[in-house]
């Protein structure tokens, strides 16, 4: 744990290992959230939406 | 003009501030707006549940922040339920920025400053701004080895900005009295601020389908 992080570099980029997979892992939650289907999901009144502008 | 449905009868204004402000919210903030029961089909995306995912880290963190506010250094470092409390600050703060960024992309890409949202867009970029200072000034308020290294990287890039003079990153009493005190009052009000001018406007309908999500052609059943 108290060894320091692996660095890759891509040009001029370098990044820890730590921090790549948490930004993959944000790419991926995110694709997810856009693919996955939302449980419950009825149709619901749209005029909800009718607000004051 | 509004959608209420019982919008209240016209008050005669008596010239107070405060009956001004209590109308204006009646007008714009009635409570259907405030704590919905439904919502418009085009929420039900897991894309919509980031900012409340966000919110939520946010109380963790809050709610450890106190804790740890009240035992102090000694307490967070030394005792195994210390250590704990200060885990769980920890790894808030970290769910927190990783769903307040998703949140961001989210909003990004379906351009969520549309139809009169830009000053809800603006108080989100302020939020995340103090946000950032915020875990900053969280990591340097820690009194270990990593503080000291990244206060001690950190001194010369914010000298350089000239801000060094009144935001001294090597004065743990400034950094940490920031950190637990003025900063989380301004990010919890702002996210206050946020939420409310969402309320206030809505959620921002989908850019693809105008026609569907304006409300003028139903959704196929379990779209």
């Amino acid at each position: 744990m108290d060894a320091p992080a692996t660095y890759v570099q891509f040009a001029f980029i370098v990044i820890s290992v730590p921090n790549l997979l948490v930004i993959v892992g944000m790419v991926v939650v995110f694709i997810l959230a856009l693919l996955a289907p939302f449980p419950g999901h009825r149709v619901i009144d749209p005029d909800d939406d009718d607000r004051p502008r | 003009m509004t959608a209420l449905g019982s919008d209240p009868a016209p008050e005669p204004a008596d010239g107070s501030w405060t009956g001004a402000a209590r109308r204006l919210l009646e007008r714009r903030l009635p409570l259907n707006h405030l704590l919905p029961s439904r919502q418009p089909f085009f929420v039900g995306s897991w894309v919509y549940v980031f900012g409340v995912v966000a919110i939520t880290a946010l109380i963790w963190v809050v709610g450890s922040g106190v804790v740890l506010a009240f035992f102090g250094p000694g307490w967070w470092h030394v005792s195994s339920i210390g250590r704990f409390v200060n885990s769980i600050h920890f790894w808030a703060v970290q769910l927190l920025f990783f769903f307040v960024v998703l949140h961001l992309w989210g909003q990004y890409f379906m351009a969520s400053w549309r139809d009169g949202r830009a000053k809800t867009w603006l108080v989100g970029v302020v939020v995340f701004v103090a946000a950032l200072v915020t875990g900053f000034t969280g990591y340097i308020s820690q009194q270990n080895l990593d503080a000291q290294w990244i206060a001690i990287n950190a001194k010369d890039g914010i000298n350089a900005t000239g801000a060094g003079a009144f935001f001294n990153v090597l004065d743990f009493g400034q950094m940490y009295g920031i950190h637990v005190m003025l900063l989380p009052i301004i990010v919890t009000t702002l996210v206050v601020l946020h939420v409310l001018q969402v309320r206030l406007r809505g959620v921002v309908r989908p850019i693809e389908e105008p026609a569907v999500a304006a409300g003028r052609k139903p959704p196929e059943a379990g779209a």
